[in-house]
């Protein structure tokens, strides 16, 4: 699948089909745009999301990721494009579509004087129809505290409690925005499951995140997204195919050794692609038992030193920075 | 609560009322409100605490003693302050002239006799303060009868003191026109900022529930806790201090759930913009005080001048406090009641009109 943003919009518009009354798709975008005084936070973004699949929206912070599913949810109104859901428009269906939605905010501070039981059954009132409330309580495993307060919850646990008050209302669509950001590795990894669960009902999901490693865990289909533009769209086994490069080898050298031109890393068995970061230098491989040895040998042979040398296999990190130049983290 | 008998698994099935959306609103709001100490303490306690410390300080008791002081400048000035010590109601001190300038100017005395050449006497006094004009008439009296004055006429005095005309009697109705609006315009305008805040109010719209619904729990579980509190307030007064309630209940009921909506409106429309703590402070800060100085809370707001009681009469505190001390202490109904009526009501819709019209829900 091509992934380069503008060739794919050319491409694929034309043959896009009109959204019909039967929903083909839970969600569809098109040419969607929102700015913000001067700076465009959605910039021409275009999406399909199919029923039943987990799609996620993968981009550095301020990417335009937040922006994008707050229009798909209702609370933003953009500047131009379409949104449909469910078959549904906000325009015509509001009521039916906020029956029909889960949302996770990306912070939400609950009412802390509350206990995880009153706030899930009050969110529960809401809807017409849903989960009981010790069902979804049990299901993010918060049987314990159901009776504690919400302000004596840990991270992961608030976390897990407002993803029960998206679900509560049995959703057809469910939005998480950044769901696991600022959590621990642990109570990421308990949160993921509690999301596969929900995938696992056939029950359509959609999130943002700018953790890669969450993106290539949980979703079927991933946009990468950068300045408001889906510059990248695929399964993530695809994306990271799309780079021909099964691993990634960084290295640095020691201080003040002189710098290695880009021809002469290009030019080592196995290398597809070479980039200078900022303190050393990152190759895209596709053999890393020829490259490792040809690259030692080069180093030997100008009598440099190393001052570290990582491997890893390629994952959607190496996909965004080999398509902007810059890194996911860090921002 | 409901909760404390909810136990077992059953417990989260709620059904019939406890599962529609506005009660569960409502007491929501009532869960966190009273799970907040000092919440309760300031609608409660609070109040309570300030009719005490006024009903003491003002309790009925024999008149003021009035504070003057005679300049000492020789044998005349002992001989005026010895007369003047034969009234009951002065307080005599002795002064150099320097200090009896400074007692005059902080207000330590109120007037200042300042014997003079050829027999005649001089009152320094403010002729702008009550007490110094009452203390120049009881001053002039002693001196004059002390100098041989008789009286022409013979004159006796009725110590008449009714419920109703005591200072506790006025203040209690304006520390309950106070309470009315210190919580409608907190217990609305700080509770919605700081759910707008926290991003809870853009998560409470991104579900099914009626915006009306969200509203209107706050404007009822105002109500409700407004009654409890007006109910302490008025026993307490009423049981330790004797206020007097000479109108009807009915009467009373009304102008306190006029008033409350009225100000619930007006804490509405304060919090409908507001995204931080501070901002709302600021405006409701600048919107309650100058009510509780103009509005007749602690002193009548007859003393200020004509040309500014329009103003002050069209303020919502002001009808809720006239229209109070009028129910209770003169037994008026609200057919007498119906400007102040006409003021609330229109305070009411102008607010919700307009709040509603510009709430800003994320």
């Amino acid at each position: 699948m091509g992934w380069r943003g503008g060739e794919q919009e050319d491409v694929e518009l034309p043959t896009m089909p009109e959204p019909s009354n039967s929903p083909q798709h839970a969600l569809f975008v098109r040419h969607l745009h929102k700015h913000y005084d001067d700076v465009r936070a959605v910039d021409g973004l275009d999406l399909m999301v199919a029923p039943g699949e987990c799609f996620g929206l993968l981009g550095p912070n301020g990417a335009g990721k937040t922006t994008t599913i707050e229009i798909c949810e209702g609370l933003l109104a953009p500047d131009s494009g379409d949104v449909e859901l469910l078959g549904l428009r906000w325009d015509r269906d509001e009521r039916e579509l906020r029956e029909r939605l889960g949302i996770q905010l990306q912070e939400t501070q609950l009412a802390e004087k509350l206990t995880v039981e009153e706030t899930v059954r009050l969110f529960r009132s809401f809807y017409a129809r849903g989960r009981t409330v010790a069902d979804v309580i049990g299901l993010v495993q918060l049987d314990e505290k159901r009776h504690a307060r919400v302000g004596k919850l840990s991270g992961g646990q608030k976390q897990r409690l407002a993803l029960a008050c998206a679900i509560v209302g049995d959703p057809d669509l469910l939005f998480l925005d950044e769901p696991t950001t600022g959590l621990d590795p642990q109570s990421r990894r308990q949160l993921w499951d509690l999301i596969t669960e929900f995938k696992a009902l056939g029950r359509t999901i959609m999130l943002t995140t700018h953790y890669m490693d969450e993106a290539e865990m949980l979703c079927d289909r991933v946009a990468i997204v950068d300045h408001g533009k889906v510059i990248a769209l695929g399964t993530p086994q695809e994306l990271i195919g799309s780079l021909g490069a099964e691993h990634v080898v960084e290295f640095a050298l020691l201080d003040g050794a002189p710098p290695l031109e880009d021809a002469s890393l290009a030019a080592i068995d196995g290398v597809i692609a070479a980039r200078r970061l900022a303190g050393g230098y990152e190759l895209q491989v596709s053999a890393l038992h020829r490259t490792v040895p040809a690259l030692l040998a080069l180093l030997a042979q100008r009598r440099l030193e190393l001052a570290q040398l990582t491997t890893h296999s390629a994952t959607l990190e190496d996909v965004f920075v080999s398509l902007t130049g810059r890194q996911l983290r860090n921002e | 609560m409901s909760e404390q008998r909810a136990k077992g698994d059953t417990s989260a099935d709620a059904t019939g009322l406890r599962a529609s959306s506005l009660y569960q609103l409502i007491t929501v709001r009532f869960k966190e409100y009273t799970r907040e100490p000092e919440a309760l303490f300031w609608s409660f306690g609070f109040p309570i605490l300030l009719a005490i410390g006024l009903g003491i300080a003002f309790r009925s008791k024999p008149a003021d003693v009035v504070h003057v002081a005679v300049v000492n400048v020789g044998p005349r000035s002992a001989a005026l302050a010895a007369s003047l010590r034969g009234d009951s109601g002065l307080a005599v001190e002795e002064l150099a002239p320097d200090s009896a300038a400074v007692a005059l100017r902080t207000g330590r005395v109120a007037l200042v006799v300042v014997p003079s050449s050829l027999g005649a006497v001089q009152y320094q006094y403010d002729d702008t303060r009550p007490d110094a004009r009452t203390a120049r008439l009881m001053v002039n009296d002693a001196i004059q009868r002390g100098a041989g004055r008789a009286d022409v006429m013979t004159v006796g005095d009725q110590h008449v003191r009714e419920r109703g005309s005591r200072y506790i009697d006025f203040v209690v109705p304006g520390l309950l026109g106070m309470t009315i609006m210190g919580g409608g315009i907190w217990g609305l305008g700080y509770s919605i900022v700081d759910q707008r805040r926290k991003n809870l109010l853009k998560r409470l719209v991104a579900t099914p529930m009626p915006r009306s619904q969200y509203l209107g729990s706050y404007v009822i579980s105002r109500l409700i806790m407004l009654t409890i509190e007006v109910a302490v307030l008025l026993g307490f007064s009423t049981l330790l201090f004797g206020v007097p309630m000479r109108g009807s209940l009915f009467a009373i009921a009304t102008i306190i759930v006029l008033s409350a909506l009225a100000f619930g409106g007006f804490g509405l429309l304060i919090a409908s913009r507001s995204k931080t703590i501070e901002g709302v402070s600021g405006l409701m800060n600048l919107s309650m005080l100058p009510m509780w100085v103009l509005s007749g809370v602690f002193f009548s707001s007859e003393n200020f001048p004509s040309a500014v009681q329009p103003f002050i009469k069209a303020l919502p505190l002001t009808a809720t406090n006239d229209a109070l001390r009028a129910n209770m202490l003169r037994g008026a109904e609200l057919t007498q009641l119906w400007p102040q009526m006409a003021v609330l009501l229109a305070w009411m819709v102008v607010c919700f009109a307009i709040a509603l019209r510009i709430f800003r829900w994320r």
